[in-house]
This record gives structure tokens, sequence and C-alpha cells, in this order.
């Protein structure tokens, strides 16, 4: 038997825009329905099933337990078609379609869908704890006595909802104030962080212009391009902004590090004769992933370097330089993250990447990060550029995740 | 909304439009429906050929009153009426193919007197005469064009939704040739088209008429997003058809729920891009498989950027032309030179929208004058050059139709035009849908170069 490649056919995704914006009265579940009808428009899909459509969210309400089925039953495709909810922070997305590639190349699909949303608009509001705990005492109360002990116990404060904060519950640092410490340890300047973040406007605004999104996104709620995109913004400007995270010396600004977004992003993925069967385009082979994680709690490392622990785990398994590749998709959470992760991998002899080929349509910095839906925005638009690029071209994505993770893959054309 | 038009919309506004004349307008019989009342055949000497294309629609006709001396009768003030039908008809069609000689018209007018009066609503009168160039002689050839002046006017003495067509019969036709025109305009899918006349010929390659025409073969539908654009493709998708909604980026939200909706497709796609027929052709490959080919191309989109011509500029101009006319030609050309998977099938339909814009001029609207009648003279064009493929064109011209675009207009001037056809009425955006429809539908191979006005018969430039 022919071993089975899993192939990218396809994406989706939503125009990406700054949380509380556009967005701001759509859920979740309407990012992710919308991505997924039109992914199911592009390929002609309605009323069909898909084997499986595996997404997910980071900040997710109790009510989305099923988010990803409640998209499917919600989107045009056949009620037929399962799905599942997975979660791994930032690396949502990339996982999710390790997982759909790896049921594929085992004979156990021949198509599905990941991706994943993220809304920070629709963040879980949750009660606080004395609340919750009296609340609980008042549902087991059986007398009035009992009854009235229970609400007594709560405090006009314990009223205020209490939003969600991204923080690491280990070190309960900010995202960024931890990328802080990372940055000042590996020295990377406020001009290198500045210099990738205006790039990254200016090749995302670049690939606009060419209508390289015209087959990768669908407008929504009137928002036909990424609201965070900046092409008019210059060195000088970003040099300007002032620092909001680290304490002496500090050198990172909002213009260096993603801001809060809402949006949603699929893949279609596909068993290689099965696509070419049907006629699909065949855009890039999922080769191999994987995945690691640092011991950042300790302090030793940090937190949102996993993907340099990961990567040349994953080069030596499949025989690869780093410099075997056509193109890298280092998901840009912070300007500093991408730098200092390169600085790692040069560090462990591995020699220096070309920095023409990093990033060249522009990431998150330009197109805005929906924590879970960066993985499907990057899988789909590294395959198209695969494929243009040609049969045998190659890449490789990196992306960093809260509580120290890393999930990294290869793709090929 | 302004306040005239809230006034209007009240029970005592409403009364007050009707003592001024304003009429609700009668409701149209749409749709894949026949007439309730029977089809009844008038036929004038040296016809036949419409009986045997009602034969092939398996419709059995009935017997026509005709308007003579001997059946008349006389109402209590003692004038002479016309013979009443006992049952309303929902149709006479009048096969006057072998019509020759001005004294022959009489027998058309035998046969309609009783009808004017006598149609069920949503009625039909189809009138079938042989082609001018069909026949010899000056008072033949004037009789040919002498009966589309009845047609005219029959149109717009009808009542109650009721309209009046022409077809003109070409050398060669046969009844399975004019079997997909009788069939469009007996049903409900002619509703807004009156007054008209165009000319079916032979088929190069002859198919039966059927409901589901396109079961299985594709359809490309650009500007398909909304209004008249998504009407055409649901349209098509109701009679089979696997269709490629096309509009551009920025539309795409629209356009994806209007794809899966008929479970369709949809391509992003500006279509003023140099490689947009590469591109209509790649999707129809990798969405619906490569041996696939496009049956019929609806070239809907089109933009309007109205200014008097004294303020009109270059950018504004262009634009125009583009998307409405350069636009389609490009495409057109690169489907009809590149045997390409997904491309253009060998029996295709290229049909296209040109306006009453275009026929008759209309003031602000220059570029789009020019485009839409540039989209006739195309239709006429491709017809020649295309003579020896069985390939067709054709175009329909739509007068006011209720959409986005129109309801923008200023009430008043709205409801004028809304109101100066036969019908009263706008139409809606399925009445043009159903027409090209027809144009594109396998048994519709005679119909080749024609541009068919779905108007309800306006007054604007007929």
């Amino acid at each position: 038997m022919n071993p089975r490649n899993a192939v990218v056919v396809g994406g989706n995704r939503t125009p990406f825009v700054k949380a509380g914006g556009k967005y701001a009265m759509a859920s979740a579940q309407d990012l992710l329905t919308a991505a997924l009808d039109g992914l199911i428009a592009r390929f002609g899909l309605a009323g069909q099933q898909v084997d499986e459509v595996v997404a997910g969210a980071v900040l997710k309400h109790t009510r989305d337990f099923n988010l990803t089925r409640e998209a499917v039953l919600g989107s045009s495709l056949s009620n037929h078609t399962p799905a599942c909810d997975l979660q791994q922070a930032c690396g949502t997305g990339l996982e999710a379609v390790v997982y759909v590639a790896n049921k594929i190349k085992l004979g156990q699909a021949d198509v599905g869908i990941a991706g994943g949303v993220d809304s920070a608009s629709d963040a879980p509001i949750v009660v606080t704890e004395p609340l919750r705990k009296a609340l609980l005492a008042l549902s087991r109360a059986r007398s009035l006595p009992q009854k009235l002990s229970a609400l007594g116990k709560i405090r006009p404060a314990d009223l205020m909802p209490v939003p969600p904060a991204v923080v690491e519950p280990r070190t309960g640092l900010s995202m960024g104030e931890s990328q802080a410490m990372t940055t000042k340890k590996w020295a990377v300047t406020r001009e290198e962080q500045d210099q990738l973040a205006y790039e990254s406007h200016q090749k995302l605004a670049k690939a606009w212009d060419e209508g390289f999104f015209d087959d990768l996104v669908t407008p929504y709620l009137k928002v036909a391009k990424d609201g965070i995109l900046r092409p008019e913004t210059t060195m000088e400007a970003l040099g300007k902004l002032r620092t909001v995270f680290g304490k002496d010396d500090p050198t990172m600004t909002a213009g260096n590090s993603t801001a809060l977004s809402d949006g949603a992003a699929l893949v279609l993925l596909a068993e290689e004769e099965h696509a070419r069967a049907k006629g699909w385009p065949v855009l890039a082979k999922v080769i191999d992933a994987q995945v690691a994680a640092s011991d950042y709690v300790t302090g030793s490392e940090d937190l949102l370097m996993a993907p340099a622990r990961a990567i040349p785990e994953l080069l030596k398994r499949n025989n690869l330089s780093l410099q075997d590749f056509d193109y890298y998709e280092f998901h840009e959470a912070f300007a500093s993250t991408v730098l200092a992760t390169l600085k790692s991998l040069e560090g462990q002899g591995l020699s220096a990447v070309d920095r023409d080929k990093v990033n060249v349509k522009g990431s998150s910095l330009a197109a805005g990060h929906p924590f879970a839906a960066t993985g499907g925005r990057i899988v789909a638009s590294l395959a198209k550029m695969l494929a243009d690029k040609g049969p045998g071209s190659r890449g490789l994505i990196s992306i960093c995740a809260a509580g120290g993770q890393g999930v990294v893959a290869i793709l090929e054309a | 909304m302004n306040a005239l038009e809230m006034i209007y919309g009240t029970p005592a506004g409403k009364f007050v439009a009707k003592k001024m004349g304003l009429n609700e307008p009668p409701k149209l019989r749409r749709g894949r429906t026949m007439p309730t009342g029977p089809v009844v055949l008038g036929e004038l000497d040296g016809g036949g050929i419409a009986r045997e294309t009602l034969s092939l629609l398996g419709i059995t006709p009935g017997q026509p009153l005709l308007d003579v001396a001997d059946n008349r009768t006389k109402d209590e003030k003692g004038r002479a009426q016309p013979p009443r039908y006992q049952q309303k008809p929902g149709a006479i069609v009048i096969d006057a193919t072998g019509v020759r000689e001005i004294t022959q018209l009489e027998g058309i007018r035998q046969l309609l007197r009783p009808i004017m009066r006598g149609l069920e609503p949503s009625g039909r009168v189809i009138l079938l005469a042989t082609d001018a160039s069909e026949v010899e002689g000056l008072e033949a050839k004037a009789v040919a064009q002498g009966i589309d002046g009845i047609n005219r006017t029959v149109g717009k003495e009808l009542r109650a939704g009721s309209t009046s067509n022409l077809v003109f019969v070409k050398g060669g036709a046969t009844a399975q040739d004019l079997a997909s025109t009788m069939s469009f305009l007996l049903e409900g899918r002619s509703a807004f088209v009156s007054g008209q006349a165009w000319r079916v010929g032979p088929a190069k390659v002859q198919h039966e008429v059927s409901p589901r025409p396109f079961e299985g073969k594709v359809v490309v539908v650009t500007g398909a997003a909304r209004g008249i654009g998504a009407a055409i493709a649901r349209t098509f998708a109701r009679d089979g058809a696997e269709v490629v909604a096309v509009d551009i980026p920025q539309a795409g939200d629209a356009l994806a729920k209007v794809a899966n909706e008929i479970k369709g497709s949809a391509l992003q796609l500006d279509i003023t891009a140099e490689d947009a027929g590469e591109k209509i052709a790649k999707h129809v490959a990798r969405v619906l498989g490569a041996e696939k080919k496009i049956w019929a191309i609806v070239h809907n989109a089109g933009i309007t950027r109205d200014r008097m011509l004294a303020n009109l500029d270059e950018k504004l101009w262009g634009s125009v032309l583009d998307v409405n006319l350069a636009a389609e030609m490009r495409i057109n050309d690169y489907l009809l030179n590149n045997d390409v998977p997904g491309g253009l099938a060998d029996e295709a339909r290229i049909v296209g929208i040109a306006s009453t814009s275009g026929v008759a001029g209309n003031k602000g609207q220059t570029n789009y004058a020019a485009s839409k009648a540039g989209v006739m003279g195309l239709v006429w064009a491709m017809r020649d050059e295309l003579a020896d493929q069985p390939i067709t064109t054709n175009a329909v011209a739509p007068g006011f139709i209720e959409t986005e675009m129109t309801g923008a207009i200023p009430f008043l001037q709205r409801e004028i035009f809304r109101r100066t056809n036969s019908l009263s009425q706008g139409g809606n955006p399925v009445d043009v849908a159903e027409t090209l429809a027809y144009l594109c539908d396998p048994a519709s191979g005679g119909v080749d170069g024609q541009v068919i006005r779905v108007c309800g018969q306006n007054l604007v430039g007929a």
C-alpha cells in the first residue's frame, strides 16, 4: 500500500480585526461559522459531509463546550459532519491541522477541516469565587434561614464580574511581561523589533494589493481586509511609540507586539489521491510536526521559545538542515519572539536563516493574532506560497504558545 | 423613505392613489407554471408549426372563437358583442406563419377580439409569424412587420398581467426549435416580457425541452452576490445547474451565502483582471473536476457611475465600460480560444445584460448606455462571428427591476419609472433570470443573436 499523504487543498479566514472593534458583537461561534461557510462556498461543499472538522478557541465560554460541532451545525455542511474541539493555546490552529493530517495519513479520514477562532471581544466574563460559593450554598439551602445566611455572605465587591486575565498562572506574569524578560536576555534591540514590525506591515499590505488573499479570505460584517494592517506606518512612527512591557530600558511597544484580535481561520485538508481525483488543488503536503515545551516556570528558560526546542528535533527526524527551506513562518507573537528564537537556533549551531525568506507575506504583527486562528492563517498562506513556488519547495512553521509550549511543522509542495 | 412614500403606504394613501388611477398592480403568474385555463390555437392559412410545437409540449389546444358577424350577440342596448368563451382561456397561440397579404391580417383580428377581455389574469397572447427575410415580395415583408404592430398594441391593451409577444420564425426552423420558446412564453417564466418580438431559427444541435434543463451542467454567473445576479444563480440552480457564483472579493460574504444556499461554489474575482477568464476555467476544473466544461456563462456583473456628461471624467467613464463591456469581451475571448480543463463547452451559451438605457439612452448615463448598447452590438457581432459553431450569444435588456439599485431612486421618479409599462409595475430580479435561463436552455439552440427586453413593455425606447 502506498503511504497516504495529507495535503493542504485551500483555506479561508475572516479578515482579522482589533478586539472590541467591528466584530465586537460577533461570538466566537459566529466567526468560526462564517469562516467555515466561506470555505464551503469556495470549494462547493454545501450539503456535503466532511470526515471531521477540528478547531478550537483559547478564550472560550462554557456555552461553547461543543464550539466546532455547533459551528458545523450552523454552517452549510451536512449535519453528518462530526467535529471536535481542540485547545493548545496559540498552538491550537496548527495543532488542529496536525491532528487532521495525522488522521488522514492513518486512513481514518479522507477530507478534514482544521483551524481555530478567537474573539477577545467575546471573552468569557465570570463571577467571583465568593459569589460562586455563596450561590452554591444557596442552591443547597433548604430552609429560609439557611438561604438568608447564604445570601448574607455575599459582599458588594463579590458582585463585580471578573474579566479573563492573559497571565500565566504559574508565574503571574502577563505574556508581554514574560516576553520582556526574554527580550532583555537575548539582547534584542528596539530597532530590530521595529524593523520586523515595519516589514510585516509592508509585506502584508503588498500581499493584499497583489490579490494574494482573494482566495484565502472571505469578508465578514462588512470588513474586507485585515483591520490592524497599517500600510502607511514608518520606522519613525514605530520608533515614537511608548514602551508597554518591561521595566528598566524597555523596548517593547504596541507596535512591535500583537494586538488582541478577533477572527477565525480554517484549512481544507485531504488525502492526496482523494484530492487529485476531485481535481482539487494540491497546494502542499503536511510532512511532519513536532511539539515541545520549555521549563519557563523555574525561570531557566523562556516562556515563548519552545519552538527553539522543537525545531532541531523536527529537522533531525527529517534529515533536514535549517537552510533547507524556501520559506519560514515564525509567528510574530511579539517581534522579539521571532528575533530571540532565531538567535537561539543560530546559537545551537544551526546556521543562520535567510531573513528574506521569513514571513514573506507578513505575519501576526500586521495581520493580528486571534490566538487559535493564527495556525490556520499561516498554514493556508504558506501552502499557497509553496504551490506558487513549485514542486519540492519547502516551508517551516513555528508557533509559540502559552504555558511555554511550541508547535512546529514542515509543509512541502 | 420620504414623507410622500410613507403616506402612500397607508390605507388612506392607497385609497387616494386608487382614486387617482394608481391601482394596485396585478400580481403576475411566475415560475414554471402553466396557465390554468385552456391554451387556444388559432391557425391561419399556411400555418401548422404551432400545433406541432404545442404537441411536443404535450398540449392539445382548444378551439378559438372568431369574431365574425354570425358569432356576435347583442347586449341589452342592442350593440353587437364578440363571442364569449365559456371558460376563460389561459393563452391564445396565433399561427400566422402563412400570412403574406394585408387582407389576411383580418384573421388575426378575428382571433384576438374575443380574447382581449376574455383571457384569465396573467394570460398569454403568442403570435407566430414568418420572418420578413424569409418571404418574397414587398407586401409579404410589410405584412410581417405589420404583425409586430399588432403585437405591441395588444400588449398595451391587455389587462390583469396578460402579455403579448411575437416569434418570428426563420427558415428551416422546426417545431423542435420552437418548443423552448413556446414553453417559456406560456409559462410564468415570461411574466415581465411583453410587447417583444424575437427570432428563432434552426438549432445546430437540437435538444428536447426539459423541466430541469441544466441538470449536471456548469453555469457561471458574474455579479452573483446580490440582486439580479443572486436571482440568476438561484434560478439556474432550481433548473439543475451547478452554479459558479462570481463576484468581487469585497462581496465575498454575500457571495458565499448565495453559493452555499444553492449548493454551488463561490469565486471571489475582479472580472476586470486580465486573467479573469483563466481564473474562471481553473475554478471550474478545481471545484467541479477537470473534465467539466462551462455550459453557460452569464455576464451579469455591472456597475453604474451616473453623471451628466458635463460632469463626467475619464475615470467614471472608463470604469463603467471596463466592467460592463470590456471585461466580458476579455473573458469570452479567453474561453473561446483556449481549450482548457474547465473551459467553454463546444455548444455553450453566452449571455449578457443590456439595458433599456442602452436601447433608448438615459440622462446621466452616457457611460452606462455606451456599455449596454455595446453589449447588444457584441451579441449581434458574435452571432455572425460564431456562425459555424453551435455556440449561441444572446442578451436581455431589463427595464425597471425591483432591486437595491432601483430602490435608491427618489420615490416619485421611481414610482413613475416603475409604472410606465404595460404591466404597471416593476419586474422582479427573477424575471430577468428566467429569460436568461430560457436563452441558455439546451433546447434554445435556435435562439441566437437576440436581445430580449424584460421590461413589461416599458415606454422607454419601445
